[in-house]
């Protein structure tokens, strides 16, 4: 992995799925270095594992995955969220991002919670599909710009 | 030159050929090259084109000018008939086919569909051929007998001339055998394989004829179909008249485009303005479609149901699943009649070929919103920026007929708005949030919830204890709360109120019946809010006048992690402090002065503190006269200074327990350890020890509780009223603190409020 893999302003959001954990969605902003946060979001699931399993309590609260330094050399942030179906939310930013705070973050997965049990209400989405929903496209690059 | 008579079918011919062969846009001169380009692909031998050129006087000019060039097309014609080649036989041929002319060229077909169709009906096809002229690209196509339809069987025995170029018979005859149905006629005359190249035109012609028929009887596929085995037969370079040639995709598109056009003629001539407007047949057919389903033409068809049935219309998943995005309009899952229908019209133009909009058009749109389960809150119409008429109508989900909603335009603009509401209604985190006192305004919401859940400063640890306690009761039902607002004087103790209504609110749009029954006393403050959206502390200005200039509260980075926290940012509280209330509570302003004055004067003297106060306090003052605690504090605020530093509990105690049994206890160690909190660091330990002892003091409340509910009601509301003006003074105190004793202060009070915070 290089250093300064991860350009200016970068978000990027990953969904995955279940206990299986595969992913359903994922969308960078830009778009180059997708692979980079795909393998991102997917180390930190295991993060997002560790602390659903260890809180019984409050389920499908809002958790914060703050990393800070993932790696001496990287420096992004990577939240997550899970819902009551263990479903995950990963929004990856890049740390020089200082704009984006707390409550932002929280309100992008509730956004993201709300179009995906949008998606969810189509009959004709099956669970555990990669999601093609173009208005749930829009909403996330609609979200993701005016994060960036 | 002779004169040369041309019907007006080999006028309009060859004058297209013409211009297809004028590459130089000369009008007047038809290139050589492209001319003998034509002429060879007339099928011709060389000799019988050199004739025909020498004849036409071409080569005594040294150039294709319009009128040698139509000589030599009705020459090539003449040939192609077999028929000598005499200038004089020009004028006295009658019926002469069309020069034919073999082509690589897929728009061929296609124009040659298009000049069919226009020669067939050319009233109504007449807008077509512009169109197809231009596609043209190559200068040969072949206008054949069905222009003539009465074209006899001659041209058809003189096909063998062209016969060696026209290979494949079996697709024409396919396609032939598809189009015969249509055309008939001709047809049979068609034994070899050049004559195979008239059919199909012949029957192209039907073709859309029948498209349109189909169309207009909605029945899209067969339309699809017809044009698609158009398409179908093998492909032949050499067989430009097969519309099966070269590049089917083209010619399809062309079809497409033709039968799209066709059908857009016939829209218009049968008065559609809107392309997706439904027409009452069928409308009337997609209510009984929807009868199938279910039969109450006012109850919802379920998801599984209706995807069984898209289904069969044989679309792609994905292209289902993005009509039902469109017309699922209150996105829960189920299909109404309206909806019903929009998606039926929806699948049917997606059959026809109509690509799917992005949006819902608004003639598709149901009439109404689907709001019941909200039981008719009119507010959120307003606010989404509906008139209020189709909202009052919500409850009545029956389905009228479809006339185009004037108010739903709105509603496009409004997407944001509405979109709001449906996070608000789809998110099951609003309403466990709401529970669990984690409300956070949603920046891109419109409106301002403010949660007035607990009028908790969270900055002290055993308020939020106690409050957490009494606390519950007020959280739901928030009748008790908003008896309140006229009381709360401060500005942000009213947006914390308002917040409460809003988010209750916001849920009674997501069907919480309970809520919108419960908070009949609330909507009246959130109609206020409602009108103020975004300005709710403008709002309830209008319930209590605000307290002096918020100061403004920047967000706290350590209080954060509390969403509560997030619910009073809008509440500039005037303290920078982290972890500030926005609950000043309606304060009696004239104990704030000595109270703010202790700490200064370490809770001895007050006088310091008083000017300092004063000029904030008497606005206060006034805005406070119910505060049934007033006294209750000043005799707080005259043993404050009298006490000592370190536990006056007692004697205040016994002084203030009387008029007020268990509240005043934990007000009093409240208003102590604020005034402990003021000073510098050694006042630490002190502080702590006052906390222990509130704490401490904090269960005899519930004994006094046991007594009976109006008495506790009357605690609770103290309680309360005294945890406002202690959040007020608070704040204050440490507004002071900051600006008097500086960073060392402020440091003082941070060990305190992060253990608040963690709770």
């Amino acid at each position: 992995m290089t250093t300064r893999d991860v350009p200016l302003g970068t978000v990027q959001i990953g969904i995955c799925s279940g206990h299986v954990n595969y992913p359903l969605y994922i969308r960078s902003v830009p778009t180059q270095g997708e692979l980079k946060f795909h393998y991102t979001v997917h180390t930190s699931l295991d993060v997002v594992e560790e602390k659903i399993s260890g809180v019984g309590k409050a389920l499908g609260d809002q958790r914060e995955l703050y990393l800070g330094l993932l790696y001496p050399t990287e420096d992004y942030k990577v939240y997550g969220y899970v819902t009551n179906s263990k479903v995950k939310f990963v929004i990856v930013v890049d740390s020089s991002n200082t704009s984006l705070r707390d409550n932002e973050i929280r309100s992008m997965f509730r956004k993201l919670h709300n179009s995906f049990t949008d998606v969810m209400c189509n009959p004709f989405y099956n669970p555990g599909d990669p999601i093609q929903s173009k208005a749930f496209d829009s909403i996330v690059s609609a979200m993701m710009v005016q994060a960036c | 030159m002779e004169s040369l008579t041309l019907s007006d079918v080999e006028q309009k011919y060859y004058s297209e050929l013409f211009l297809s062969c004028d590459v130089d846009n000369a009008k007047k001169v038809a290139s050589n090259g492209k001319v003998l380009d034509l002429f060879r692909a007339a099928q011709l031998s060389n000799e019988v084109v050199l004739q025909i050129t020498e004849l036409c006087g071409a080569t005594r000019l040294g150039h294709f000018g319009r009128s040698q060039f139509y000589i030599a097309l009705k020459l090539i014609a003449l040939a192609q008939s077999g028929m000598p080649l005499r200038v004089e036989t020009l004028n006295s041929v009658r019926d002469l086919p069309l020069p034919r002319f073999v082509m690589g060229k897929n728009e061929q077909e296609t124009r040659h569909a298009v000049m069919f169709a226009d020669a067939e009906n050319q009233g109504h096809y007449l807008p077509r051929p512009p169109g197809r002229v231009q596609a043209k690209k190559v200068s040969v196509h072949e206008m054949i007998q069905p222009c003539v339809p009465t074209v006899d069987p001659q041209p058809d025995t003189t096909s063998p001339v062209v016969s060696p170029h026209q290979s494949p018979p079996t697709s024409p005859h396919a396609w032939r055998k598809h189009k015969r149905q249509a055309s008939g006629g001709n047809v049979d005359r068609q034994p070899s394989v050049p004559g195979v190249v008239w059919p199909p035109f012949r029957e192209a012609q039907p073709g859309p004829v029948t498209a349109d028929g189909m169309w207009s009887a909605h029945s899209p596929p067969p339309v699809q179909e017809s044009w698609v085995s158009f398409t179908d037969t093998p492909p032949s370079s050499t067989l430009p008249m097969h519309p099966p040639s070269a590049q089917p995709e083209s010619t399809t598109v062309r079809t497409m485009t033709s039968v799209m056009t066709t059908n857009e003629i016939q829209r218009q001539t049968s008065g559609y303005d809107d392309p997706w407007k439904i027409t009452d047949e069928q409308r009337q057919y997609y209510i009984n479609q929807f009868k199938t389903i279910q039969a109450d033409l006012t109850g919802l068809i379920p998801g599984s149901a209706a995807k069984e049935f898209f289904t069969k219309s044989k679309l792609p998943i994905l292209e289902l699943s993005h009509i039902w995005e469109l017309s699922d309009f209150d996105k829960d899952g189920a299909l109404t009649l309206d909806e019903f229908c929009a998606a039926f019209h929806l699948v049917v133009a997606r059959k026809n070929g109509y690509d799917l909009p992005e949006k819902l058009p608004e003639s598709l749109m149901p009439k109404l919103i689907d709001l019941d389960d909200s039981a008719g809150v009119p507010e959120p119409a307003t606010e989404v920026g509906f008139s209020a008429s189709p909202v009052e109508v919500t409850p009545n989900k029956s389905p009228s007929m479809p006339s185009l909603n004037q108010n739903w335009p709105e509603l496009n603009q409004s997407n944001e708005q509405w979109e709001t509401f449906s996070e608000r209604s789809s998110s099951s985190q609003t309403l466990t949030q709401f529970d669990s006192n984690i409300a956070p305004a949603d920046p891109d919401t419109a409106i301002v919830h403010p949660v007035p859940i607990r009028m908790t400063p969270s900055k002290i640890h055993m308020q939020e204890m106690e409050l957490k306690r009494t606390g519950s009761d007020h959280t739901h039902p928030t009748s008790p709360l908003m008896a309140k607002p006229p009381e709360l004087s401060d500005e942000t103790k009213l947006t914390a109120t308002i917040k409460f209504p809003g988010t209750t609110v916001g849920d009674g749009y997501s069907s919480s019946d309970s809520f919108t029954s419960d908070q009949e006393p609330i909507s009246s403050a959130v109609n206020r809010q409602r009108s103020h959206s975004g300005t709710s502390p403008e709002g309830l200005k209008v319930v209590a006048p605000p307290p002096p200039p918020p100061r403004p509260q920047p967000s706290h980075s350590r209080s954060s992690s509390l969403d509560m926290n997030r619910n009073f940012a809008a509440v500039p509280a005037g303290s920078q402090q982290t972890g500030v209330v926005a609950f000043p509570p309606a304060v009696p302003p004239r104990p704030l002065p000595t109270q703010t004055s202790v700490p200064h004067g370490h809770r001895v003297v007050e006088g310091d503190g008083l000017p300092a106060h004063t000029s904030t306090s008497p606005q206060q003052m006034p805005e406070q006269p119910n505060f049934a605690d007033f006294s209750q504090f000043q005799a707080f605020a005259v043993d404050q200074p009298a006490d000592d530093g370190e536990k006056p509990s007692d004697s205040g105690q016994a002084k203030v327990s009387t008029p007020l049994a268990p509240p005043p206890k934990p007000v009093r160690r409240r208003l102590k350890s604020e005034d402990e909190l003021r000073p510098d660091v050694e006042d630490l330990p002190q502080k702590s020890n006052v906390i222990a002892t509130v704490l401490a003091t904090q269960p005899s409340i519930p004994r006094s509780i046991g007594k009976d509910k109006k008495a506790i009601q009357a605690s609770i509301r103290r309680n309360k009223e005294t945890n406002t003006v202690l959040a007020r003074l608070n704040s204050e105190l440490q507004q002071q603190l900051k600006w008097s004793v500086g960073s060392s202060g402020r440091m003082s009070i941070s060990p305190i409020s992060t253990p608040l915070l963690t709770v």
